[in-house]
């Protein structure tokens, strides 16, 4: 992947200004992810189809965040502000669902 | 006593850049702070949706279950259509930053056109559901339903008007502050937006009940 110019402001990481061929390639990865997942769908692969998705579900929210919203080349303080509010968010809901007997058959 | 340092980006310029934009003790922008603040409680508020629909998705004591409700290559082209769009709003975004504000406002301008589309197409589907027997009242999994992806839509339909509203800021050149960046929160917004519809539509589309 090409980085074009490096900009370094102080008290920032370093911001990487890309060129528009990067998002480019960056958004038909994310659409080939997407066509996967509708493949998948349709296909019976048994005890595997769950993990697949929701690892291909990851992969794509987490490109998303770190290339087009620059999580990856900005400060730590905004990957902490939204990781953690992500983490909570899910550690919370996971909590209620395991509370309401979700996860078991 | 100890000593705050703040720091400064540029030489000669203590308090404010080019562009008019405020130094902060932290050296980063106090809006891009909390536009992420806002974007981590965000996670909070669609995490609640999206667990209630999870535990309500099976209740359907009235009406269709959701494996007689969905389209899936419709809703698949919907979320190619919000996924593309965020390609043009990080296209946006990267020309504002190099200065160029008509391409920016093209962009822009492809995002909205983009984002009213998928919302037009979620309000096809919801009519679709609804003439298959699926209310708002009919079922826990109706509800659920409607609520997680209304909201989405509902913040999808802001977007649009953000973006529109900064078309028109761009064409009469009314921005206060830092063009690039105010064009940035809105991609950031934006994104966040494409994120919930990329677990939704796994979630709530592709993982059959």
């Amino acid at each position: 992947m090409d980085t074009a110019v490096e900009h370094d402001t102080a008290g920032h990481a370093p911001h990487a200004e890309h060129s528009d061929l990067f998002y480019i390639k960056i958004a038909i990865f994310l659409a080939v992810v997407t066509g996967a997942e509708v493949v998948l769908s349709y296909s019976h692969i048994g005890a595997l189809f769950l993990p697949i998705l929701l690892v291909l579900m990851a992969v794509k929210f987490t490109t998303v965040v770190l290339y087009f919203m620059h999580l990856k080349f900005d400060s730590k303080i905004f990957s902490f502000l939204f990781w953690s509010g992500l983490f909570l968010a899910l550690g919370v809901y996971i909590a209620f669902l395991a509370t309401l007997k979700f996860f078991v058959k | 006593m100890a000593e705050i340092t703040v720091p400064v980006a540029h030489a000669g310029h203590d308090t404010h850049d080019d562009h008019g934009a405020h130094y902060t003790s932290t050296g980063l922008s106090n809006n891009k702070l909390a536009m992420w603040l806002f974007l981590g409680s965000e996670c909070l508020l669609f995490g609640g949706l999206i667990s209630t629909y999870m535990l309500y998705r099976g209740r359907t004591s009235r009406g269709p279950r959701p494996d007689q409700t969905y389209s899936i290559p419709f809703t698949s082209v919907s979320s190619f259509v919000l996924l593309m769009s965020s390609l043009t709003m990080v296209l946006a975004v990267s020309a504002a930053k190099a200065d160029d504000v008509r391409r920016a406002r093209i962009w822009l301008t492809t995002t909205a056109l983009l984002g009213a589309t998928f919302v037009g197409g979620q309000i096809f589907e919801f009519t679709a559901f609804y003439r298959k027997g699926l209310g708002f009242t009919t079922s826990l999994f109706g509800s659920s339903f409607y609520t997680l992806t209304g909201f989405h839509g509902v913040h999808v339909s802001v977007g649009v008007v953000l973006l529109l509203s900064l078309v028109a800021m761009t064409l009469r050149g009314n921005i206060s502050g830092d063009r690039a960046e105010v064009i940035e929160m809105i991609g950031l917004y934006w994104h966040f937006v494409d994120i919930i519809w990329i677990v939704i539509f796994t979630l709530v589309y592709l993982i059959p009940s």
